[in-house]
């Protein structure tokens, strides 16, 4: 469970102080797959590293599973807009990093790492190197790496961004699965998902989060209450049709 | 395969062809006298003499342009490594690196010889000297420029410093380092030639002095092929590690 309460985020530019995110107050429940929208420089992706521990909060508080944040939490797979993969390593070396740097020991985690890859279809590629490797696949590998100590979290910052419509569409489905939508429930992450396209937070999350230009504040929050597991046809139902013109109508407004 | 190698290297072999012709036909044509501009064919003649001990000359120069490379590779490297890891020791070191290799190597040779006397060790020193600052600057940049991500990773996986240093900023900073050494396999050349120029008793440098005094001028330009082999040479083997060591750069 994640808890922000009056978050706020002023830092110091070569113009002055910016204020980036403003008295910001949402939660998030376990196993919950939360979407950020707002227009770009709006503070979300702020709001993701201020959760994460990695940037401060300048004002109100954050928890994570009750605990405050006050520097960066453990145990938390992130994935950005770019895959950010080591040029130097192998493909399943890049997804044992996380295991490395965590001072644990890799080999324990070769064959978690190996499974990850075929699931979302990177079997035969293990050994390849990143500059082998499609856009699309890269990311598919910089996810794998984000799950493989298997965090309760996942914070992902516009990480479908960079990839052309096609692949991105395949790729939400690819996380939704990967995230375990089909199940009951049970075992699945807590989710929180950075994107400007509304139709990407619509199709992926149980609440979409509406923030406004900057300093970012919430301009609505709005739930979706789409069945799941969601698949290409849930895109082409008036319901979706219609929670997009709502969350398009918020950010509109907020502007 | 053929043709493609042909398109590839038929250009500069003609120029190259183009340009030998020209040189020893230029001597006979406006009846230039050898001591001036010696043909090619009196130049290879000279290399190949083998009454002149080049073998020795060839192995002196080798020794301080490789002992100039590796103290400049790992000055370098130990410098660049200083300045990235610490702010404070940034400060206090560039402006008196850049103070160093602002410095006209040339001018500094004669000091050299004065402080270390003849002999191999100067010349070294002058070719590191003059090899040493884009290693470390380009150490610097290499250590430091890792996305902002890769660092965040490592920030919340726990990692410390040490080992942020060794799995990620020094693979990343490698692709630097190998481009720069190939500059500086090209400045060690340089700076051991300077060396010699000043003061030696052996060495190519040297030999080009000589001939030079005693205007045999096919010999100097022998020489001066000796010195551009050895040059080469470094600068493939060079491209060649970098090629296998970071095959994920384009380092050209």
């Amino acid at each position: 469970m994640i808890v922000l309460d009056g978050v706020g985020m002023t830092y110091e530019a070569a113009s002055g102080p910016v204020e980036a995110v403003r008295d910001v107050a949402f939660e998030v429940g376990d196993g919950e797959f939360v979407a950020l929208v707002g227009p770009s420089g709006c503070g979300k992706s702020t709001l993701l590293r201020i959760v994460a521990g990695l940037r401060p909060a300048t004002s109100g508080r954050v928890s994570v599973e009750g605990r405050a944040v006050t520097r960066p939490i453990p145990n938390v797979g992130m994935v950005f807009q770019a895959p950010v993969l080591l040029k130097w390593r192998a493909i399943l070396d890049n997804v044992l990093l996380p295991a490395e740097l965590s001072g644990l020991k890799a080999e324990h985690y070769r064959s978690r790492a190996e499974d990850l890859l075929r699931l979302v279809g990177l079997g035969d590629f293990a050994a390849k190197f990143p500059r082998e490797l499609s856009g699309g696949m890269q990311q598919r590998a910089s996810l794998c790496r984000a799950l493989l100590l298997d965090p309760p979290l996942l914070l992902m910052d516009e990480p479908f961004g960079a990839l052309d419509a096609m692949t991105r569409d395949e790729m939400n489905l690819e996380l939704l699965r990967v995230w375990g939508e089909a199940g009951t429930g049970a075992g699945r992450k807590t989710v929180v998902f950075v994107t400007h396209s509304i139709p990407e937070a619509v199709f992926l999350a149980d609440r979409v989060v509406v923030m406004t230009p900057r300093p970012g504040r919430i301009a609505r929050v709005v739930p979706v209450g789409l069945p799941r597991p969601r698949t290409v046809a849930t895109r082409a139902t008036a319901e979706f049709g219609q929670l997009s013109l709502e969350i398009y109508e918020a950010l509109t407004a907020a502007a | 395969m053929l043709p493609g190698v042909l398109r590839r290297y038929a250009p500069s072999a003609v120029l190259f062809a183009v340009v030998l012709v020209a040189w020893q036909l230029a001597g006979p044509v406006f009846q230039l006298r050898e001591y001036l501009l010696p043909g090619p064919v009196a130049v290879v003649r000279a290399a190949l003499n083998f009454s002149i001990p080049w073998h020795e000359h060839i192995w002196i120069t080798t020794l301080e342009i490789l002992g100039g490379f590796a103290v400049a590779g790992v000055a370098g490297v130990l410098l660049g490594v200083a300045i990235a890891w610490s702010p404070t020791l940034a400060r206090a070191l560039v402006p008196f690196l850049v103070f160093v290799n602002t410095l006209p190597k040339v001018a500094v040779a004669p000091l050299f010889l004065l402080w270390l006397g003849y002999g191999i060790v100067p010349n070294m020193l002058i070719a590191a000297l003059i090899g040493f600052f884009p290693v470390v600057i380009n150490t610097a940049v290499g250590l430091t420029q890792v996305d902002d991500e890769l660092l965040d990773l490592g920030r919340v996986f726990g990692a410390p410093t040490w080992k942020v240093f060794l799995k990620i900023r020094l693979p990343n900073a490698l692709p630097y380092v190998l481009s720069a050494l190939k500059i500086t396999a090209t400045a060690a050349v340089v700076g051991a030639i300077v060396g010699e120029f000043v003061a030696s008793q052996a060495g190519l440098g040297t030999v080009i002095v000589n001939a030079q005094t005693n205007l045999n001028t096919p010999v100097a330009f022998a020489a001066l092929v000796w010195i551009s082999v050895i040059g080469l040479l470094l600068y493939g083997a060079v491209g060649l590690v970098a090629r296998w060591w970071a095959p994920w750069a384009d380092t050209t």
